[in-house]
């Protein structure tokens, strides 16, 4: 297998989609290529980085004035509806 | 087990109080804006790179849904049907702020060689460490921002939002390997950008 061919596969490698037989052909080339193995480390590590750090979490204060626009809006949007 | 047990009350649930809300239960409704509206602003926020914008992808996401609640069949999860309002929002927002208006989900840049790793070196071994909370965000922001929105939407579905890859197909009206393509490039590149502040610096030196 070569670098090209591994980082092909590597996405489902990553979430586990992968059958067995070619799982193998990647861990026997990952056994002798550091490149592709520090590539596979660091993309884990990337994904790990942005799920465990949340960027642009809601403010709770704004999170109430958004949900009160919402509701406000879809009152009357319902009243709109109904009085067709 | 009880994992599973979970989700199927969830769906079940979320069922009900679509069901209530199509009968005008404001109230269910309002259960449903609960749920997803931190989801549904993470995701405009990082489309958009706007709060205002975000915000504004929020509430028109929401009432758009609830206008068109009766066209909502049932075939797919409330969730799924949401975000794909959403990410059609956002990207007509991003559409407005840019000179650029050919912004669309279908965007395919060719960019086999940005995907292509040159930075092999192995990285600090606690990464996060290496920087303070706030500036950690600041460089995960810089970094993602850099990416073609049609990346960077399916990175956050898929990796940030932990949806599958069908789930995302289906909000984005893409097929599954136009999914799988977009997500390994996005990965890579994101990696690729990251090395620059985590790698291990020659030396002995992590600090970078």
């Amino acid at each position: 297998m070569k670098c090209t061919e591994f980082l092909k596969e590597l996405t489902d490698y990553l979430d586990g989609a992968i059958s067995p037989s070619v799982k193998s052909e990647l861990e026997e080339h990952l056994h002798w290529c550091h490149d592709c193995e520090v590539v596979l480390n660091t993309t884990q590590k990337t994904i790990e980085i942005y799920r465990d750090n949340k960027l642009y979490e809601l403010p709770e204060t704004l999170r109430v004035r958004l949900h009160e626009i919402i509701i406000t809006k879809c009152k009357g949007s319902h009243s709109k509806k109904t009085s067709k | 087990m009880e994992a599973i047990q979970q989700k199927a009350e969830d769906i079940v649930d979320e069922l009900t109080l679509v069901q209530a809300a199509k009968k005008g239960d404001l109230e269910a409704f309002s259960q449903l804006v609960k749920r997803y509206d931190r989801n549904i602003f993470r995701i405009a926020q990082h489309i958009t790179h706007n709060e205002e914008d975000a915000q504004d992808v929020v509430q028109e996401a929401f009432l758009k849904a609830y206008r068109n609640l009766q066209q909502f069949q049932g075939n797919s999860k409330f969730y799924t049907w949401l975000v794909r309002i959403a990410v059609n929002e956002a990207l007509m927002k991003l559409r407005r702020r840019r000179a650029d208006k050919t912004v669309s989900i279908d965007e395919d840049v060719e960019t086999e060689d940005g995907s292509m790793p040159r930075e092999v070196a192995d990285w600090s071994p606690n990464p996060e460490q290496l920087y303070g909370q706030s500036e950690l965000g600041d460089i995960l922001k810089k970094t993602i921002q850099g990416l073609p929105p049609g990346f960077r939407t399916v990175f956050v579905l898929r990796d940030v939002e932990g949806l599958s890859t069908e789930e995302t197909a289906e909000m984005l009206g893409l097929s599954v390997p136009a999914v799988k393509s977009r997500l390994l490039r996005a990965r890579l590149q994101l990696r690729e950008r990251l090395a620059k502040y985590f790698k291990v610096k020659r030396g002995g030196d992590s600090q970078p």
